[in-house]
């Protein structure tokens, strides 16, 4: 009786799996490896060794990765000096990294195009203080910058989290037996976060990779990345197999990076991303 | 409390159901018609005096682009009645045989329309059977007077001009950007070979790096706040930007540029064709093509409009092109597959240099 209960329970969300997950990914496969008359074709998936698509790609991967390594940069610090400062109110901390996503992270990405642009409030305060203008929107480093914006609230909670599940007493201990500051980091600190590190990675990179509209308002439509050639073969070209086969690639590309990325953590805790 | 609760709790499922009830009822057996539109393109207050004037009720629904237009009516779900869309679009969906032809009898003010556009509409309805033009245009230059000289612009050449490095906007979209460097060329904006354009990318490319960005909804705005010197956009965002500030003017190269005509059309969904030709009837009325002429501020081809209009708007190049302006302009042809291809082709190599 409980377990049928249990099972019952669980009806929505099967229904919601496969509707909404499941059949969706089938529906890509299927578009993905026919043609517009729906014979059998890998054409759509080799496409991605086309020099356009190719370009497209490595720059997605070249900006995800920077945006990456530049999120970790200014998390890893963050994390610690947050977590050492051993304040009362630990909610409230993560509160304040939480509360920028209130916001829709479209119209935030809206409100930098508005401080980036050539006669934007960055460049008004630069030409007062009189500096030269700079062009800063519309540029790669421009959606590098937004992604960063965007996702580094993704990269500062799991190194946080995982910091904070270091008890004091392992460091006291390890201070005790004469660690100094240095070894305690890089023998107690750094391994117990690396798992939270690793569970960042794939946050940050992950949307980083698959992002479209990012690219589309901070790169004034001069940044082509994958996302942006997926987007244009469904909505502008109407070559759903083309668009389809391309998303195949790019799951695979995801898949890849999170499976790199599990079999590097030891233990299974925070990376529990999928 | 806990009844209070349980109270509670059985209220809202109560107001819930009679929501759903009354959302779900049976409507009071009026008609209803149908309607795709672009946004923003039809008086609200306009479809009010419709729906009370002939009781039929209508289903009023908006896209943004024809290709999102063409995915939704292809999709199936739902039946439309009545469709509007630009020339090209219209032409595709001709030549696949979805659209119906129109009776004009039964649009007895089809007669405010003006001849002149009609013609021109012959590039994608031959016979004049199928389509009713709304509103047109052209593409051209809008460019801030503070930075350009209003010479400088009678040619597209000056979007390859280095003095404004950094200052261009182009139009984000395939055709509207090719039709650019084909025009100045001196080929046609419908060509289809692969070397003219080749020729196009090429100049294309070469202009890229001095691009401010590529737009199609933001030009406006981007102009009016002084981001830019240069844009090419469509006259009704022009005259949109217009209205924003001052120092902006609008000129239609000599090479010449595109005539757009958006027109509607009734589509082989539409369950009844009289009530979607009482809706058109309805809008080439005088009273009704003046609201939406003052809502959407596109050239009208409303003649009994334009006509009563005061001399400041009529003479208002950026909203009604010149004559000989008009004679200058080609009309789009929609593109067979290979066309399109090719043109995506070349604009995925733009984008991604």
């Amino acid at each position: 009786m409980h377990k049928f209960k249990r099972q019952f329970l669980s009806g929505p969300y099967v229904i919601w799996i496969f509707g909404f997950i499941v059949l969706p990914i089938l529906m890509i496969v299927y578009y993905g490896v026919t043609d517009s008359s729906g014979a059998f074709t890998l054409g759509n998936i080799t496409a991605i060794a086309e020099p356009i698509h190719m370009k497209a790609l490595l720059m997605s991967l070249k900006l995800a990765l920077i945006c990456t390594v530049i999120c970790l940069a200014l998390s890893y610090p963050l994390a610690m000096i947050l977590n050492n400062l051993h304040l009362k109110r630990q909610s409230f901390v993560v509160f304040i990294f939480v509360l920028p996503m209130w916001m829709n992270f479209m119209l935030r990405i809206l409100a930098w195009q508005l401080l980036l642009s050539n006669n934007g409030i960055l460049n008004t305060v630069f030409e007062a203080l009189g500096f030269p203008k700079v062009s800063l929107l519309n540029t790669p480093s421009a959606v590098v910058f937004g992604m960063v914006y965007d996702f580094l609230p993704f990269m500062i909670l799991p190194i946080y989290n995982a910091m904070g599940r270091i008890g004091k007493d392992i460091v006291d201990a390890a201070r005790d037996l004469g660690c100094s500051q240095f070894q305690v980091f890089i023998k107690i600190i750094f391994p117990l976060t690396v798992s939270g590190v690793l569970s960042g990675i794939i946050m940050v990179f992950v949307p980083a990779l698959t992002s479209f509209v990012i690219s589309n308002l901070l790169g004034g439509g001069k940044v082509l990345l994958i996302g942006n050639v997926i987007e244009q073969e469904f909505m502008q070209n109407m070559n759903w197999n083309m668009g389809s086969g391309l998303s195949i690639v790019l799951m695979i590309f995801v898949i890849a990076s999170m499976a790199f990325m599990n079999s590097h953590s030891k233990d299974g805790e925070g990376t529990a991303v999928w | 409390m806990i009844t209070m609760k349980k109270k509670l709790f059985f209220l809202t499922i109560l107001l819930c159901a009679a929501a759903f009830v009354s959302g779900c009822g049976s409507p009071d057996g009026k008609e209803t018609l149908t309607v795709l539109n672009y946004g923003k393109y039809f008086d609200p207050e306009a479809l009010e005096m419709f729906e009370e004037e002939t009781g039929i009720k209508v289903e009023y629904e908006e896209y943004e682009s024809p290709e999102e237009m063409y995915t939704k009516y292809k999709a199936g779900s739902i039946d439309y009645d009545l469709l509007c869309t630009s020339d090209y679009m219209i032409q595709k969906l001709i030549q696949e045989g979805e659209v119906l032809e129109m009776n004009h009898d039964n649009i007895s003010s089809y007669q405010n329309l003006d001849p002149k556009i009609i013609d021109a509409s012959a590039s994608f309805d031959p016979d004049h059977t199928y389509t009713l033009p709304f509103f047109y245009g052209t593409v051209g230059i809008l460019y801030n007077t503070d930075e350009v000289d209003a010479k400088e612009t009678d040619t597209w050449n000056v979007l390859w001009d280095s003095k404004y490095d950094g200052k261009i906007i182009m139009e984000n979209s395939v055709r509207d950007c090719f039709l650019v460097p084909l025009k100045q060329l001196g080929y046609s904006l419908n060509s289809t070979d692969k070397n003219e354009l080749e020729e196009a990318l090429q100049m294309l490319l070469e202009q890229k790096p001095m691009i401010y960005a590529y737009f199609v909804d933001e030009t406006g705005d981007e102009m009016a706040a002084g981001n830019a010197s240069l844009a090419v956009v469509y006259s009704g965002e022009a005259a949109y930007a217009q209205s924003l500030a001052d120092n902006l003017a609008y000129s239609v190269p000599k090479e010449g540029s595109n005539l757009w005509i958006d027109s509607w059309f009734i589509p082989k969904t539409c369950k009844n064709q009289e009530n979607a030709e009482k809706f058109l009837d309805f809008l080439c009325r005088e009273d009704i093509a003046k609201m939406n002429f003052d809502y959407v501020f596109y050239a009208t081809p409303n003649m009994a409009v334009y006509e009563n209009l005061d001399e400041e708007t009529k003479n208002d190049t950026t909203i009604f092109p010149d004559q000989s302006v008009i004679d200058n302009c080609e009309v789009y042809v929609s593109l067979d597959e290979e066309g399109t291809d090719l043109y995506n082709q070349l604009w995925k190599k733009l984008k991604s240099d």
